[in-house]
This record gives structure tokens, C-alpha cells and sequence, in this order.
């Protein structure tokens, strides 16, 4: 497919971020140093009283967010994936969910396709971690469009939020625009005899294997989930009745992740045959995004793969 | 050990410390990315560190139980790591430029189920020093007399985990506990000063219950002669810090255009020859 090439996801995010500003005065953000790497700097930077970079500390940043929305600010904090979420998960459990507060957290460098840095930097366990705190809306979305949309939609509502971003550049799969709603999945292509369910960078690389799937004479839906959680079950449901067939694939750990809550979905509304495609028990790596993607199973090769098993072609 | 043989164990150091400099300088820009500022911050200090007698290491038996250890908190200087493991012969120089590759065990940060002789998993800042109190109390339950060594980032100690194991050390009167705060200035976004300004850091040590010392670190004399004040306060009950000031980049900062902190960044090829160059003569 001829992709046209867009930014990060992280980039979009710190200029929708930057850009809600304007809108929303009490819009406050909170930084753990690495603001040029989440791109909250470019909000730092035209807000500076507005923007708090409290040092190399995830769990007293995530503490600080929590206090600022207490008193009725929307915070917005960001880190790596791997720092904000496990680093400061209490935090997030005690000061954030619980509470039930209007805090958005950010978690960029997630995946594995950050590449040389190496596991230490790559949250894979994030969405599965998200989804286990009660009130968090989870949502990954997909290219520089979709975050751009997924940023302003999650500025209305003041409950907690984990919006997961990448490093690389990536596809732009929206070129016309998205009609973005939390909770809503987006279909990306019509097909009857299975579908892929995908988010993140994964929707690039489903739409890639759908369109090779065609040449094979398999008809592929593609579905872009990006909200996690809440599921579009509506979607699931239709999806299994009229293909009766499902693949899932994301860029996180197979356990707790899309294809976790997609399965539950399935069992209990319609169950179907399933496969999936994600990181299975493992750490990653350092190497190029390509050669870790490739190695880990993340392509759209990969999804052809499954649904070949599925569909017996 | 008289002056003179003092003195020609400094000049071989001396040559040890160029070769690695060297070589973060060469596997970072093979790379294409990696922290070589803040790998050559500290390259004094650990070079010191293992050849200069303080740290007992054997690279065929890396996990010699009497081992003294040391643990690189600050994980991003993973290739000052690797450039002194390779001069220790723990694997030949030449696989220094597999750094960050598929394959490689030089990760962009160490891991310690892929290379022996690395003692911490590390990346993730605030986490070395806890593991350093668990090796403490590891070896002084075993009887031995080894000595375990952290090194930190001047950005990581803002952390509270770091001052959590500063309080466990000083409970458990960890004499043989080493902590070592490379005090370069600066942090990913900036000056430390304007991040989190948490000088003076000695008298927070003190105020927990440790020894501290402040040296100027980017010179081999003072780093020796600070690891030698620390070992030897074995038996006072007390973990000891080396608050060492030392400069992000030590000693080509002046060759990397006018961002002091170049943090993350690896030189370009240019830039790394022009280094090179100067990294065969400087006596700096
Ligand atoms: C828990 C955690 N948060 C953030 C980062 C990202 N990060 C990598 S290096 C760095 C700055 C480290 O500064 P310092 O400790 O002063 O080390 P220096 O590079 O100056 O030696 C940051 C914030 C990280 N690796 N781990
Ligand atoms: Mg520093």
C-alpha cells in the first residue's frame, strides 16, 4: 500500500496538547523530565506557568497531577509508558482512579518499536495495566490524526484517561480525516469472511495484510479499536456474527492486552474462532524498530499468517 | 608502593581511560544513538574504580561470590560500562561496535541476563542503589568482605527510591556500601540547577547517616584517592557517598557545538573523527 508517511504519535499529541491551551486555561501539565522526548515541552513552552517539570520522580509527578485536579485543574502528565505505569501505578491506583479524578496520563515510548534503547524503555505492559484501574478510559490510537482527535475528545471529559503514544513516525492512516468518538471503534474496511481488530501502529499493518488477503481471495473487515476500554462490544458483536471469525493484533503483551478484552467480549457475547498477534511473555530487545517488529511477530505478515490459519487457506 | 611506581601506574590508567573514552565514543556514533556525555562524565571514576586495585573482579568467573560489585544505576552510560568491560577482557574491544544491534548483547541499557559480569538490570532510573543495599546485605550475611560499588546520575537522585535506600544503607550500617553521585549538572531537559536543584547533596547524605565526600571527578588522582578514603572506612558502620563534580562530556564538551547536556545524543561521524583526533593526544 502506498502509505503516506506522518509524525509520531507523541508529536501529535504535544501539539494538539499545546494547541487545547488556548481553549482551556486551566489546562496544567506535569513533566518528570523527559518533556522533550513526550513533546509536553512544546505546552511547556507556551505555558510556562501552566507547565511543572518536577525532576526524575513518576510517582511524586503522578501525586502532584492528582493534587493539582483536587483543587480543579485539568492536569495532563506525561512519561515513557514503562516509567508512568509502573513506576507510579499506586499512585495512579490511590491518588488518580480511585478518586476518580480528571487526570490524563500520557504514556509515550510504548512498544517495542522504539528500538535501540532496549526493554528497560519499552512499556509493553501498559494497556494491560491501564485497564486494571477502575474509571481509567484507555485509548491507542493509531497515526498522527487520530491522536490529534483522541486528545481533544479526552479534554472534555474530567475522569482519568491513559492515552498511549509512540516514538517512530507512522503511517498516516486517516488522510481524509477521522470521525473520532471515545468508545467507538472505527471500521477501516468492509470484508466478510474475518476481521481484524487492531490499534495502534498494528492498524497500518492490518490494513497492509487485509489488502494482501484480497489477492488470496479472503474478504478482511478492519476495525480500528482504538478505546480499549470501554470496548465498542457492539462492534465486537458484529463483527463475530457477520465474519465469524476474528483476529486481534497490538503492539503490547498478549496477556491483558486488545486481545485480552476483545476475547472476553467474544466469549461472552458471540463466541468465534480467535487469533492473536502481540508480544507473547516476553522482554524485547535492543535493534532497529523494523528488525524488532519483524523478530517479535508485529507484521502485517504476521496477521496474514493467523488468518490464513483461521479461514484454512 | 613508592612515588615513582604511583605515578607509572597513573600513566598507564591514563592510557586505559583514552582507549575508553574511545571506545563510547566509537560505539555510540556506530550506533547512531546512545548517551556519550553521559558515559564520559564518569569514565574517570570507573576507570578508577577497575584498575586502579578497588573493585576484585575476575572476567572468567563472573560471578565469583567474593566479588566486589558494581552496579551502573545511571543504565544510559550503558557503553562507559561496556568500553570498561572490554578493556577488563570480559569480550574482545571489537564487539564494542555491535552496541544497540539485534543480537548484540551490549543492549542500549545493561542487562544482566545477557552479559555476564553485569550485576543490575538497569534503565529505569532510582532502582541501583536498592539493589546495591540487597548485595550489601548479601555478602556481609555470607562473611565476606567484598564491597559493593553504585554509580548514579546527579537527575536520578531526585528519585525517592534513592532516598529510600539511603535510609535502609545507614539501618543497616552498610560500611560496605559505596555510593557514587556523578555530579555532572545537567539532567535530559536541563541544568539540574533549574529541574531539581538538590545541592547540596552531601549534607542530605550526612543528614541520613552517611560519609560523604565531594571531589572534583574528572581527574583520575582524586577519584583514586577518594575510593581509597571510602574503602577504608570499613568497620565504621557507615555506607560512604562520593559526591564527585564532574563535567556532561569530560573532556570534548567544547567540541560539541553550545548545548552543554547533548544528552542522548550520539556524535556524527565528522564529529566523532574531529574527537578522535583530539582523544589520541589530550593529557586532559
Ligand atoms: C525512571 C526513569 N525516568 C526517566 C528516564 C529517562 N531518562 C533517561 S536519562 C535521564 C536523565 C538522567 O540524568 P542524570 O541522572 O543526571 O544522568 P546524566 O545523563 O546527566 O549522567 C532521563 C530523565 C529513565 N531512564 N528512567
Ligand atoms: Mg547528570
Amino acid at each position: 500500500m502506498n502509505w503516506k508517511m506522518g509524525k509520531a504519535t507523541r508529536e501529535a499529541f504535544g501539539q494538539a496538547l499545546a494547541a487545547l491551551g488556548a481553549d482551556y486555561p486551566d489546562i496544567v501539565v506535569v513533566d518528570g523530565d523527559v518533556g522533550n522526548s513526550t513533546r509536553t515541552e512544546l505546552f511547556g513552552k507556551k505555558y510556562p506557568e501552566r507547565f511543572f517539570n518536577v525532576g526524575i520522580a513518576e510517582s511524586n509527578m503522578v501525586g502532584v497531577a492528582g493534587g493539582l485536579a483536587s483543587s480543579g485543574k485539568r492536569a495532563w502528565l506525561s512519561s515513557f509508558a514503562a516509567f508512568v505505569m509502573c513506576n507510579a501505578y499506586d499512585q495512579l491506583r490511590m491518588s488518580i482512579a480511585f478518586p476518580n479524578l480528571d487526570v490524563k496520563v500520557v504514556g509515550t515510548h510504548a512498544g517495542i518499536s522504539i528500538g535501540e534503547d532496549g526493554p528497560s524503555q519499552m512499556g509493553i505492559e501498559d494497556v494491560s495495566l491501564a485497564c486494571s484501574l477502575p474509571n481509567f478510559t484507555v485509548i491507542v490510537p493509531a497515526d498522527e490524526v487520530s491522536m490529534t482527535a483522541a486528545v481533544q475528545a479526552v479534554a472534555k471529559i474530567r475522569t482519568p484517561v491513559y492515552l498511549r503514544a509512540g516514538r517512530p513516525n507512522v503511517p498516516i492512516v486517516y488522510p481524509d480525516g477521522c470521525s473520532f468518538e471515545i468508545g467507538k471503534a472505527i471500521p477501516l474496511r468492509e470484508g466478510s469472511d474475518v476481521t481484524v481488530i487492531a490499534n495502534g501502529l498494528m492498524v497500518a499493518a492490518a490494513l497492509q495484510a487485509a489488502e494482501t488477503l484480497a489477492g488470496m481471495g479472503v474478504q478482511t473487515r478492519v476495525l480500528d479499536m482504538h478505546t480499549v476500554k470501554p470496548l465498542d462490544d457492539a462492534a465486537v458483536l458484529k463483527a463475530a456474527r457477520e465474519t465469524g471469525k476474528i483476529v486481534v493484533a497490538e503492539e503490547h503483551l498478549l496477556h491483558g492486552g486488545l486481545g485480552s478484552v476483545v476475547a472476553m467480549s467474544v466469549a461472552r457475547q458471540h463466541p468465534v474462532p480467535m487469533r492473536f498477534v502481540g508480544i507473547n511473555d516476553t522482554f524485547a530487545e535492543s535493534g532497529t524498530p523494523e528488525g524488532l517488529l519483524q523478530k517479535y511477530g508485529l507484521t502485517a505478515d504476521a496477521i496474514v499468517q493467523k488468518v490464513r490459519e483461521l479461514v484454512g487457506k | 608502593m613508592s612515588a615513582s611506581t604511583a605515578k607509572a601506574n597513573v600513566e598507564q590508567l591514563r592510557e586505559k581511560l583514552r582507549t575508553i573514552r574511545k571506545g563510547i565514543i566509537t560505539s555510540t556514533t556506530a550506533a547512531g544513538s546512545g548517551h556519550p556525555t553521559s558515559s564520559l562524565s564518569a569514565a574517570e571514576m570507573t576507570t578508577a574504580l577497575f584498575f586502579a586495585g578497588f573493585l576484585r573482579f575476575d572476567p572468567k568467573n563472573p560471578s565469583w561470590p567474593q566479588r566486589d560489585r558494581f552496579i551502573l544505576s545511571k543504565g544510559h552510560a550503558a557503553p562507559l560500562l561496556y568500553a570498561v568491560m572490554a578493556e577488563a577482557g570480559y569480550f574482545p574491544a571489537s564487539e564494542l561496535n555491535t552496541l544497540r544491534k539485534l543480537g548484540s548483547p551490549l543492549e542500549g541499557h545493561p542487562n544482566l541476563r545477557r552479559l555476564p559480569g553485569i550485576e543490575a538490570s538497569t534503565g529505569s532510573l532510582g532502582q541501583g542503589l536498592s539493589l546495591g543495599v540487597g548485595h550489601a546485605l548479601a555478602v556481609k550475611l555470607d562473611r565476606f568482605d567484598s564491597n559493593v560499588f553504585v554509580l548514579l546520575g546527579d537527575g536520578e537522585v531526585g528519585e525517592g527510591q534513592v532516598w529510600e535506600a539511603v535510609m535502609s544503607a545507614a539501618k543497616y550500617k552498610l560500611d560496605n556500601l559505596i555510593a557514587i553521585v556523578d555530579q555532572n549538572g545537567y539532567q535530559q531537559t536541563g541544568a539540574t540547577k533549574e529541574v531539581l536543584d538538590l545541592t547540596p547533596l552531601a549534607p542530605k547524605f550526612e543528614a541520613f547517616g552517611w560519609v560523604s565526600q565531594e571531589i572534583e571527578g574528572n581527574s583520575l588522582e582524586n577519584c583514586i584517592a577518594a575510593l581509597q578514603k571510602a574503602v577504608q572506612a570499613k568497620g565504621s558502620g557507615k555506607p560512604q557517598v562520593i559526591i564527585s563534580k564532574t563535567v556532561k562530556g569530560y573532556p570534548i564538551s567544547h567540541l560539541l557545538g553550545n548545548d552543554p547536556n547533548h544528552h542522548g545524543k550520539p556524535l556524527t561521524a565528522e564529529q566523532a573523527t574531529k574527537v578522535l583526533e583530539f582523544l589520541e593526544t589530550t593529557t586532559a
